[in-house]
């Protein structure tokens, strides 16, 4: 799925990734690790496609309508409804039937009740569950969350480490996070940066 | 995918994501109500910053090119706004990651800031009138072409500038120089009797930096 020889990405003077080599299989789980500013955010946006290497060369054979992304925000519009929001993602990425799957998503992630409330009155944690509902309403074959237990409280990381194990059989999962004790047994695959 | 399927598709993107910046300034209005204010605000500054005692035609002249740079600082405003929520919550990554085509992006963005601009005008245009001078059809006309072409290249541009941690002087500095063809087509319009030739520089002005901003934007808006 991901196959990256000598990847490199440079800020200025300083090199945040070095010389990475990396070959993700379909349907593997890379688990990535690291310290603050060990580049751990930059190799997931890279993998995205959101920043281009400096260095190296890089396949993902997955197109921008089969990658699910969640970074450090949750990518959804704080002045519209949480129903709102999916239904714009859902319909820019072709999601056949996507009322019914945000609904199902919606109420997966307990987030039926405040469908039709705007984005700006959740809390923090709401927000990230409602970013998994977006990245996920279109079934991507790449998954791409980093840090997804930020801001999760325990009832929302329980959600998340179930929906991961689902997805963990039959999608390419990249998670980074600062708890990998919390996933490392879906891990098949680990970097540490 | 055949041509007519992929071009009903890029329409339907363009309606959802126009839309989507029309609920959200009807939600927020933090744009339209300044872009008002402030067009009103500049009309009213200009009136009395018009000298009583000029000739009948330099007046005209002069109120014109006044009523053209209210309108085109109007614009600057709301351009500089254009972008704020896609900058402030990050959210031209899932714009960017989204599969559909980005100029898209671009084109539902600029119908959104042409709309504000004409929301603006109905309220300029008679305001102006009731200061300065009657408003004929010519400079309607003028004012719709500008319109377009300031929408067109300030959405670029402003794209450009969110991105930038200068955004608030950058936009200006890079918009001020290409609007410069827009005021010399609107003011050659507003105060000339064959106004037909301004219009049509102003329609190819259009045309040329429309096709320009479509087919750039998505250069500007990834790596």
């Amino acid at each position: 799925m991901i196959q990256a020889t000598a990847l490199g990405r440079r800020f200025g003077d300083r090199d945040v990734i070095r010389g990475l080599d990396l070959d993700i299989p379909r349907d593997a789980f890379l688990l990535v690790t690291g310290g603050n500013g060990s580049g751990k955010s930059t190799l997931l946006s890279i993998l995205a496609g959101l920043l281009a290497p400096t260095d190296g060369l890089l396949k993902v054979s997955a197109g921008r309508g089969e990658i699910g992304y969640v970074g450090h925000e949750p990518l959804v519009y704080n002045e519209l409804t949480a129903l709102e929001n999916l239904d714009l993602f859902g319909s820019l990425y072709r999601v056949a039937g996507r009322r019914e799957r945000a609904g199902m998503l919606l109420e997966r992630y307990s987030l039926r009740d405040v469908r039709d409330e705007h984005v700006s009155t959740f809390s923090r944690g709401m927000q990230q569950r409602l970013g998994l509902c977006r990245a996920l309403l279109h079934d991507p074959q790449l998954l791409i969350l980093d840090e997804p237990y930020a801001a999760l409280d325990a009832a929302g990381s329980s959600l998340l480490d179930e929906q991961l194990g689902e997805l963990a059989q039959t999608r390419t999962v990249v998670v980074s996070s600062h708890m990998p004790e919390r996933i490392e047994s879906l891990a098949t695959l680990k970097l540490a940066l | 995918m055949t041509r007519a399927i992929a071009a009903r598709q890029y329409v339907c993107d363009v309606a959802v994501l126009a839309r989507k910046d029309a609920r959200l300034e009807l939600r927020s209005r933090d744009t339209v109500p300044a872009m008002l204010l402030f067009v009103v605000g500049a009309l009213v500054v200009f009136h009395f910053a018009v000298p009583v005692d000029l000739d009948e035609e330099t007046e005209r002249v002069v109120s014109f090119g006044l009523l053209w740079v209210a309108l085109l600082f109007t614009a600057i405003l709301g351009l500089t706004r254009a972008f704020v929520a896609e900058r402030e919550q990050r959210l031209i990554d899932a714009l960017v990651l989204a599969p559909c085509d980005r100029s898209a992006i671009w084109l539902a963005k600029t119908l959104a800031v042409v709309a504000f601009l004409l929301l603006a005008e109905l309220i300029a245009l008679p305001a102006f009138a009731l200061f300065f001078e009657p408003v004929d059809g010519a400079t309607i006309a003028a004012v719709l072409l500008a319109n377009i072409g300031i929408a067109a290249v300030g959405t670029v541009l402003s794209a450009v500038s969110a991105a930038s941690r200068t955004r608030e002087l950058l936009l200006p500095l890079l918009l001020l120089p290409l609007a410069i063809p827009i005021i010399v087509g609107g003011i050659g319009a507003s105060v000339t009797d064959e106004p037909a030739q301004f219009l049509a520089f102003l329609a190819l002005y259009d045309a040329v930096f429309a096709i320009i901003s479509w087919s750039t934007f998505e250069y500007v808006v990834t790596e």
